[in-house]
């Protein structure tokens, strides 16, 4: 089934300019990012692709609120993330933003249901654990603790975890990167369906160039700098992807 | 409940054996604060009770003969409210089936019957003599105990070489004499030194003594001066023969009893410090590991937008549910060892009743301590998790960077097996880590050897001062100075090999401001059964004039080899005479002078006399040299030196005993709690890396040397460390109790060492064999299924 490319609203949620990024090692700077400029607008559904060590990470989590660009600036509708202090970093990260990283990073001792609870308690107009765990098809293992659910599951767990807030924006670095195909493409059907339903703007980390066939704008980084950035004429119902 | 409280009970469960494992380490630590603070409390107010309860006097002024009249005057002292009349006298005692030596204090009680006005004699059993019969006697609780008399029990007694027969009707203490030593020697013996209690009447027509005393005790007002009321006594008792009234703080009981609660409180200060201090430091140790191993989980929480408050008290409130647990388990315990330690003591003092209270203080320092020391550790450990980007703490963990190690530099690694490789080069890689791991075990050792330090220390003791400085099988001491020629009677007895005579002078020794009430031994020249020794343990002789000086009065006096001191003879002339202080001698119990028997008696100036003989016994023949003795009548006393040894040993073995347990099972605790969770975190850290050499073939066997071989190194690595530290901790014992009574010496034995050595040892046996079947259990697909 074909999904129609309804361009959302020209309205950017994130603008960023001239980021960089340099690690200090010894001797050594390693120049992460080079001067990224990037708008996300609402609703999309974003696929950010480039080799290994491109610096796809830095970015997401300097948009995230996770880390501190080395020069330029982040803006989040209107508010200035560069200059924002660690609690109100924090707090943006609690109300605006859902991660989902590649190895699920569960809490180990919390079922499911709990692993998504741990951050609905403390936000502000949250959907229900049971809710957000409905959407990624999980019902019927909301009292499975991590240990019992396989990769697959975790990471559809972590996104739930991730959407249970209603963020503004969701950022997955290689959410499936540890996973088979077919448990790949489950996972990816849970986030086009969040985007779809909840119009939730998304961003997808991958060096998979598969994946970006389901994406409304493809960005291409290479050697810290966004070097291409596409936008598929049709978008590619995720549970149609191979790789 | 939250999800994170939720989370924070989860983790707390599944991390139930080394919550364990640190709990037990706290409770050691709050226990043995609150046992000492507790037992030291309750005595003290178990002292102060009796004290007041059973009239303890003020002042004691012995003298030789003073008629009762003199009474009326004495009472008349400005500060004086309570005046009580007595005689005192050292005899012999006989009991059946006992054939050794016993010394009997004998005090009278008052002639018209009843409790004495002063020092009453609290009664256990039975009841007062008779004030009619002359042949009743009370005698002392602890002395009735070691030779399980009985009311209806006999005695026999000889007093000024008369015998008789005397009848038990009593069974008591005395405030005056919770702390029994023997006169001349400073640890108790139950078996061969007892307290009687006698009607007056009987003791005046023993020591002919008919309307006179011998010695008084005074009640003062509450706000006498006591060294005025000490000088009146003294110019009125002058002409009677007085030796000087001394205060509580000079009386033997009331000053050795102080001496220990002064003992027992620096001990009630120190093991905790040292217990608690470890205690602390593990756990702050083992939390800061705990907490790096959810350095991830923190991440991941931050990035869902948790404050660092938030996590804060998370991490927060687990630790101090481990420290409260602790904290609750070592005052449960504590509160039983105390009771149960007080009554010891209790025992050993014969307090009639125990004011047991559980020290408040303790319970509030132990918990607050632990509380203290389980938040430092958890915030240290958080800070260092959360002072990492989020995002860093999730990241994949980049292989740690190893390098060849110190030992492969140096061109040793084909002495090296691939395993052995890998331990070295992982403990290399952490330093600081591995530091703080032998630091731990290191103070484990310790502990451990503050427990079987003391009862080196007395082994030391009692070899030094009683086989090296004396030789002597019995001591025989006259009821007042006798000429010189009572040596060779004495020589001759059959069974006696070697006679010496020795005078005991009692003196108070004035330097400057500070004074000291003790006594000088006169010795003979090149004397055999009585040698002081000097620092080396060499003999030294006292010199034709000068005093030679316990070393611990050195320090009292803050005296200098070469100064003059004023020594005041507190018998027969009462001469004040400066003598030069010669030198010092190293001794370990008591403190006193020595001087030559000829220098002593020119300076107390009654003449050649001696106070009493050291006698050397042909084997096998001291029970009849000791008959024969009992029946002279200037014979106040007889005590053979192997039985006091015997009895030190009885007295002090059991406590130490107890101790020495105690501080071992602290220690073990403490390094079973240590490398429990030391193993526990590198396996809960490398467990990928460990599953994954099962996977690739490796046998349990080998992985968990992998594993326990590095903890192994590092348990023999904090040996000499260990070994190091514990005789600091020892060496700051010392320093705590420094006391007149005795000094306990640095010197631990090998077998201190081994022993601290091999607990060490066996508790990390038991830790790795616990750790070991946790490898045996390692889920190989589950660890390598998910990166976490
Ligand atoms: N904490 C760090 N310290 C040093 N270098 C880093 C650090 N994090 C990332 N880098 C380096 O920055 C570059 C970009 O990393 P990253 O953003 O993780 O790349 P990607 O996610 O595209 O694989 C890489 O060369 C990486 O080695
Ligand atoms: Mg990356």
């Amino acid at each position: 089934m074909a999904v129609t490319t309804p361009l959302p609203a020209a309205e950017a949620v994130f603008r960023a300019r001239g980021l960089t990024k340099t690690y200090r090692m010894g001797e050594v700077e390693v120049h992460a990012l080079r001067g990224v400029d990037l708008d996300l607008f609402r609703g999309e559904f974003v696929v950010l692709l480039g080799p290994s060590g491109s610096g796809k990470s830095t970015l997401l989590n300097i948009l995230g609120g996770l880390d501190a660009p080395s020069a330029g600036e982040v803006w989040y509708e209107g508010h200035h993330l560069t200059g924002a202090s660690e609690r109100e970093l924090t707090l943006f990260r609690r109300e605006h933003v859902g991660f989902v990283f590649q190895f699920y990073n569960l809490i180990p001792s919390l079922t499911a249901r709990e692993n998504v609870a741990i951050v609905t308690e403390i936000a502000e107009q949250p959907m229900t654990p049971e809710e957000a765990l409905a959407r990624v098809d999980l019902a019927d293992r909301m009292d499975h603790f991590p240990a019992q659910l396989s990769g697959g599951q975790q990471q559809r767990v972590a996104i739930a975890r991730a959407i249970a807030k209603r963020p503004a924006v969701l950022l997955c670095d290689e959410p499936t990167g540890a996973l088979d195909s077919a448990t790949g493409v489950r996972v990816l059907e849970a986030l086009e369906r969040v985007n779809a339903e909840l119009g939730t703007t998304t961003v997808v980390i991958t060096h998979n160039a598969d994946i970006a066939r389901m994406a409304h704008r493809v960005l291409y980084l290479g050697d810290g700098r966004i070097v291409r950035e596409e936008r598929p004429a049709r978008r590619t119902p995720a549970k149609e992807l191979r790789w | 409940m939250s999800a994170l409280t939720r989370k924070a009970w989860r983790d707390l469960w599944h991390l139930r054996g080394q919550a364990l494992a640190i709990a037990l380490v706290i409770a050691g630590g709050v226990a043995t604060l609150v046992m000492s603070q507790s037992t030291y409390e309750s005595l003290t107010a178990t002292r102060e009770q009796f004290y007041r309860q059973a009239a303890l006097a003020d002042l004691w002024a012995p003298l030789v003969r003073a008629p009762d009249t003199l009474l009326a005057r004495l009472a008349a002292l400005p500060g004086v409210q309570t005046v009580q009349a007595r005689l005192l006298a050292l005899g012999t005692l006989g009991v059946p089936g006992f054939d050794e030596p016993v010394r009997a204090e004998v005090v009278s009680l008052p002639l018209e019957g009843g409790q004495p006005l002063l020092n009453q004699v609290q009664l256990r059993s039975g009841r007062l003599p008779d004030a009619e019969l002359d042949n009743e006697v009370v005698v002392g609780e602890a002395f009735a105990a070691a030779h399980a008399l009985r009311v209806g029990d006999s005695l026999r007694m000889t007093l000024r070489g008369r015998q008789r027969w005397l009848r038990v009707v009593g069974v008591g203490t005395s405030p005056e004499y919770v702390y029994q030593s023997p006169p001349g020697t400073v640890f108790p013996d139950f078996k061969r030194y007892a307290v009687l209690w006698m009607n007056r009447h009987a003791m005046e027509r023993a020591l002919d003594m008919d309307g006179a005393f011998n010695n008084v005790v005074l009640r003062l007002l509450p706000a006498a001066r006591p060294a005025a009321v000490i000088a009146g006594l003294d110019g009125a008792l002058a002409r009677y023969g007085g030796v000087g009234a001394y205060g509580r703080h000079e009386q033997t009981s009331a000053r050795y009893l102080e001496e220990e609660m002064r003992q027992l409180r620096t001990m009630a200060r120190l093991f905790p410090a040292i217990f608690l201090g470890v205690a602390a430091f593990l756990l702050h140790v083992v939390l800061m590991r705990l907490i790096g191993t959810q350095r991830e989980q923190i991440g991941v929480l931050k990035a869902f937008g948790y404050s660092h408050r938030a996590l804060a008290g998370h991490y927060l409130g687990m630790a101090a549910a481990i420290a409260l647990l602790g904290a609750l388990l070592g005052i449960a315990l504590g509160a039983g060892l105390g009771r149960w330690l007080a009554h010891v003591y209790q025992d050993i003092y014969r307090f009639p009743f125990l004011a047991w209270r559980l020290s408040p203080w303790a319970i509030a320092t132990g918990t607050a301590v632990s509380l203290a020391a389980a938040a430092a550790g958890a915030l240290m450990a958080l800070r260092a998790a959360a002072s990492l980007p989020p995002a860093e703490a999730m990241r994949a963990p980049a292989p740690p960077r190893f390098g060849p190690t110190l030992i492969e530099r140096l061109g040793l690694q084909r002495w090296l097996s691939q395993p052995a490789r890998m331990v070295l080069r992982d403990l290399e890689r952490r330093p600081g880590r591995a530091a703080f791991t032998v630091l731990g075990l290191a103070l484990a050792c310790a502990v451990i050897m503050v427990g079987r330090f003391q009862d080196d220390a007395v082994g030391y003791m009692v070899d030094t001062q009683l086989s090296l400085a004396q030789h002597h099988d019995l001591a025989v001491n006259f009821i007042e100075p006798a000429p010189r020629r009572v040596l060779f009677e004495l020589a001759a007895l059959p069974g006696v090999r070697e006679a010496e005579p020795i005078r005991t002078a009692p003196v108070r020794l004035v330097h400057g401001l500070r004074s000291y009430r003790t006594v000088i031994e006169g010795l003979p020249p090149a004397a055999r059964l009585r040698r002081p020794l000097d620092v080396r343990l060499g003999v030294v002789t006292p010199p034709a004039d000068g005093v030679l000086l316990t070393d611990y009065l050195q320090r009292m006096l803050a005296l200098e080899p070469g100064d003059t001191i004023e020594v005041q003879a507190l018998q027969g002339h009462r001469h004040v005479r400066d003598v030069r202080v010669a030198g010092f001698v190293r001794e370990t119990i008591g403190a006193q002078g020595y001087m030559d028997l000829d220098a002593l008696n020119r300076l107390l100036g009654d003449g050649d006399v001696v106070s009493g003989v050291l006698l050397g016994v042909l084997p096998g023949a001291e029970a009849d040299v000791y008959a024969r003795l009992d029946r002279r009548p200037w014979v106040a006393g007889i005590s053979s030196r192997l039985a006091s040894v015997r009895s030190f040993y009885a007295t002090m073995g059991e406590s130490l005993l107890v101790f020495t347990w105690v501080a071992a099972l602290l220690g073990g605790v403490i390094n079973f709690g240590l490398v429990y969770n030391a193993a526990r975190i590198s396996l809960s850290e490398r467990g990928r890396e460990l599953a994954s050499l099962r996977v690739l073939g490796m046998t349990e066997g080998e992985v968990s040397a992998l594993l326990l071989g590095q903890l192994g190194l590092l348990v023999a690595i904090s040996l000499p460390f260990g070994f190091a530290a514990g005789w600091g901790l020892c060496w700051v014992m010392v320093q705590g109790f420094q006391s007149e009574l005795f000094r306990i010496p640095i010197r631990l034995t090998t077998a201190t060492y081994a022993f601290a050595g091999l607990m060490v040892l066996g508790a990390s046996v038991v830790s790795a064999l616990l750790v070991h079947r946790r490898i045996a259990r390692l889920d190989l697909i589950a660890v390598l299924k998910t990166r976490e």
